[in-house]
């Protein structure tokens, strides 16, 4: 009785250990395969703009006239790639000052203070849902901007203030861990030469984590450029270069769910959709080539 | 200007700019709470939406995204913890493992409106599972499987090594290793984790406008059977969860009183993740005790 | 530990289904009408799947409920999705019905559009709207011209007071937008630079309401007192005016099937033509009776009595 269950206890374990290795690798399995065929689908979609309906690759990167449906058509998607960048950029440049000062109150001001009230805070703006932003955003900020500045409210301007709420936590959460895992000698050697805590601050922690604080604004720029729901309310979606932030203008998200749902798989107009996803998911991958590089040269 | 004055200034913004962004979410909060609180109740909980009269509820909307949390959950759990598993255990160190690493990095900052035109290629279109709560669970999954992953590994290295090593001396397997020494010791860090990954589906709304639809069809809340099409646990009906009803109604609706349900609704939400973040937190706070025996 | 979250699991799920629980006859109370059942029956069996437009989604959404009341061996899911994804699915046997808001022919290739047979099932009539503000209330189909392509920019030069024109337009996918420039304009325009482009009736009613000088389209179920309708050449934007033609910015709600229906979907599209629906639920949701029609109107434009 005791012998045989002795066999036997041996045995599976020796088949638990191949089980759970196969099913593990299994996971990781279908994990890359989800994104290969993302890539390959999205991207044979979006391809078939070029090689099948015969658009210009030059000529969509670089025109400044969408007129999907006219005679002829015309798939000129830089006012997108424009309205793309400079709202996140400019979304970042709001943000990042903010998420800074934020970090450097956590960690170097008032560190229990902050620990307790200001870090739930962050975390609870990470909470929000995008179309709640959006929502916030069409009643609050579009009316305001309306009263205050020439031209509807809609525009770049609106776009960038609402992403710089919705990319604040990235930014912030970042920098705080960067600041937080400065070798304390650092600052202690700093502080032991007679410097103030802002001379600490602007020369020592500053430039020893800029690479780590650049990390979390790439972030943060990468999510902004994502986001659709949000900016497709706020920004007006007119396919032009506006002249002024103030003034409507499109994204390549906001572009895609505007039409995607009108527009008929396999159609030329439907395809050059297809390509702006195609944009949005290489852009995805150079802002993490730039992370990787940036953390690449954080090694302190 | 000297050092000193230089540092009270620095100081006195970094707290301004610290105490603006608390009013911000005090106001954003206050705003949309204000605004939704009172049109809030029992009946707006639980009654259908309405299309032209005024009255309706979301109901529907709240079991939607509350059963398509779990349906999402329940996918995205044992594939996560499972590839988590391997790249903090299994994986050798190499080049196939750098290049894994970078696959769930980029897979993790994949904008939701990709992922959501995925799903409606895929699953939605070449699966033909149309617009589903089941596609929608998919594309969901995409989206929180490399978070997943990424919090089954901070966790299991949270693991101390001795604890791990004396475990392999006493003869264990890996796997038995890693499923009874392990996996006990990493769940607070893994459940607060997967709670807030949680919160992010209860929000997401892009994605889920092409995959699980906007129409909520009618649902016999007394049907329990999966297989049957009015029942509310098929999830191969085309469902509208709160954030899309949102967006929805924010956009379409022809109810004179939609205002007030986006306002209700969106109330509703951030409660809901603001419920989601508390539980996490002190769930996390509860089991680190626990585990640590620090009464 | 696994009870703990098992019990959590359990409590939420609970506590949703208990709060659902009561709302299971929320939706089909209005399903009692005097009319009785137009189509035969409850034989027929099967599933229908119908996609696509969400401008139309209310109208089929709400009949297929009474519809399943009356015949419970079909069972119809309704989804959105827009028109252009109705009409691919229908074209690609994945939905039974393709729900859109334009003609096949102007979103498909000629010989995928060619297999597919339409139901026009309610009329839809768009109006222009403009802010409350703007003094103007009539506009002929020249002006309208000028002020979307950009040739006008100020109201004084259309009757109006010494304001800018604001235009929130629709996305060139649009069926709205695409009736609206067939049938009121009578050419496509361009995008301007400047102009709002909105998908959605409701936003684009919020912008018009709130934006001074704003000047957009809605379909007729959108229009109430936050927003101002002009006339079209001096015609009001009515329903008997569109039923007698004199009014002609409208287009119909389509029902696409590849081929001939089967049964089921047959029995379906025979109850949306009934009066029971064409008198009920079209009217009640804003939409024109298709059989009240007095001219009927083809893929190019052409009217006929």
């Amino acid at each position: 009785m005791a012998q045989s269950f002795e066999r036997q206890k041996a045995k599976p374990h020796v088949t638990e250990e191949w089980v759970g290795r196969v099913y593990t690798l299994l996971c990781i399995f279908l994990l890359v395969a989800t994104i290969f065929s993302m890539v390959y689908f999205v991207a044979s979609r979006g391809l078939t703009t070029f090689f099948g309906d015969g658009v210009n690759v030059l000529e969509l990167l670089t025109g400044i006239k969408w007129n999907p449906e006219g005679e002829p058509a015309v798939f000129g998607a830089l006012p997108f790639i424009f309205g793309s960048f400079s709202t996140s950029i400019l979304a970042a440049l709001i943000s990042a000052p903010l998420g800074f000062c934020a970090a450097v109150f956590m960690v170097e001001i008032a560190p229990r203070f902050g620990r307790k009230y200001l870090q739930p805070v962050i975390e609870l703006l990470a909470g929000i849902p995008s179309v709640v932003y959006g929502f916030v955003g069409l009643s609050v900020i579009v009316p305001l901007f309306r009263d205050i500045f020439p031209g509807q409210g809609l525009g770049i301007a609106a776009g960038a203030l609402v992403l710089s709420i919705m990319i604040l936590p990235t930014i912030t959460t970042i920098a705080t861990d960067a600041l937080a895992g400065l070798p304390s000698g650092l600052k202690e050697g700093s502080y032991a030469l007679g410097s103030t805590r802002w001379q600490t601050i602007s020369r020592i922690v500053l430039p020893t984590t800029l690479p780590a604080l650049l990390t979390g604004i790439v972030l943060g720029i990468a999510r902004a450029f994502g986001e659709a729901l949000a900016v497709q309310m706020v920004i007006g979606n007119a396919p032009h270069i506006p002249r002024s932030l103030f003034e409507s203008t499109s994204t390549l998200t906001s572009a895609i769910t505007l039409s995607m749902g009108n527009t008929a798989m396999g159609s030329v107009h439907n395809n050059a959709l297809w390509s702006l996803a195609l944009i949005l998911m290489l852009m995805t991958f150079i802002f993490v080539f730039i992370v990787r590089w940036l953390e690449g040269r954080s090694k302190i | 200007m000297n050092a000193k004055t230089a540092d009270k200034i620095a100081t006195a913004v970094i707290i301004a700019v610290a105490a603006f962004i608390v009013l911000l979410l005090i106001g954003l909060l206050g705003y949309i709470l204000v605004r939704g609180l009172g049109h809030i109740s029992f009946d707006f909980l639980t009654s259908a939406p309405e299309t032209i009269r005024a009255g309706g509820g979301i109901g529907p909307q709240l079991f939607n995204s509350l059963f398509l949390l779990v349906l999402t959950m329940l996918i995205t759990i044992p594939l996560g913890l499972g590839a988590g598993i391997y790249m903090s255990e299994y994986a050798p160190v190499n080049r196939v493992t750098a290049f894994i690493r970078l696959v769930v990095e980029v897979l993790s900052s994949f904008p939701s409106i990709v992922v959501g035109l995925f799903g409606l290629l895929i699953f939605v279109n070449l699966f033909e599972f149309g617009f589903s709560l089941f596609s929608g669970a998919l594309a969901l999954t995409v989206f929180n499987l490399p978070l997943m992953v990424r919090i089954t590994e901070q966790g299991l290295r949270s693991v101390p090594q001795a604890q791990k090593e004396a475990s392999l001396a006493l003869g264990l397997t890996k796997w038995k290793t890693i499923t009874s020494v392990m996996l006990p010791i990493a769940i607070p860090v893994i459940l607060t984790g997967t709670i807030l990954a949680a919160g992010r589906v209860f929000g997401e709304a892009a994605a889920l406008l092409f995959t699980a639809g906007m129409s909520s069809p009618r649902l016999d809340f007394s049907d329990w059977n999966p297989l049957h099409d009015v029942s509310p646990l098929n999830p191969f009906r085309p469902a509208e969860t709160l954030a899309v009803h949102i967006w929805k109604i924010n956009s379409e609706g022809l109810a004179p009183d939609a205002p007030e349900i986006a306002a209700g609704a969106s109330a509703v939400l951030i409660l809901t993740v603001l419920l989601f973040n508390l539980v996490a937190r002190w769930l996390g706070r509860y089991m680190y005790r626990k585990f640590t025996a620090i009464k | 530990m696994k009870k703990t979250v098992v019990l959590i699991m359990a409590l939420v799920l609970t506590f949703a289904l208990a709060a659902c629980g009561k709302d299971n006859n929320g939706g089909n109370d209005n399903g009692a009408s005097p009319t009785g059942s137009a189509a035969p029956g409850g034989d027929v069996k099967g599933s229908i799947l119908a996609a696509g437009s969400s401008a139309l989604q209310p109208l089929v959404d709400q009949a297929s409920k009474k519809f399943m009341d009356k015949n419970s061996g079909i069972s119809i899911q309704v989804q959105g999705g827009g028109s252009g994804q109705g009409l691919t699915q229908v074209a690609e046997g994945q939905a039974t019905i393709g729900n859109s808001d334009v003609f096949a022919e102007e979103k498909l290739d000629a010989d995928k559009a060619k297999g597919l047979v339409d139901h026009q099932v309610a009329v839809v009539g768009i109006a222009a709207v403009v802010n409350p503000e703007v003094t103007v209330d009539n506009l002929t189909k020249q002006q309208l011209i000028d002020i979307f392509t950009g040739k006008v920019t100020n109201w004084k030069d259309v009757g109006g007071k010494d304001e800018k024109i604001q235009i929130v337009n629709r996305p060139k996918s649009s069926g709205t937008r695409a009736t609206f420039e067939k049938y009121a304009l009578g050419e496509k325009t361009e995008d301007l630079q400047g102009s709002i482009q909105e998908d959605s009736s409701g936003t684009v009613k919020k912008l018009v309401k709130e934006t001074p000088g704003a000047i957009g389209y809605l379909a007729l179920s959108y229009l109430d007192d936050s927003v101002k309708t002009v006339k079209y050449e001096g015609v009001e934007a009515k329903e008997e005016n569109i039923i007698n033609g004199t009014y002609p910015v409208w287009a119909y709600e389509h029902m696409y099937t590849k081929g001939e229906p089967d049964a089921a979907t047959k029995a379906f599209l025979d109850y949306m033509m009934s009066d029971d629906v064409q008198n009920g639920d079209v009217v009640e949701l804003g939409y024109i009776s298709a059989n009240k029609m007095q001219v009927k109107r083809d893929a190019e434009g052409n009217i006929s009595k």
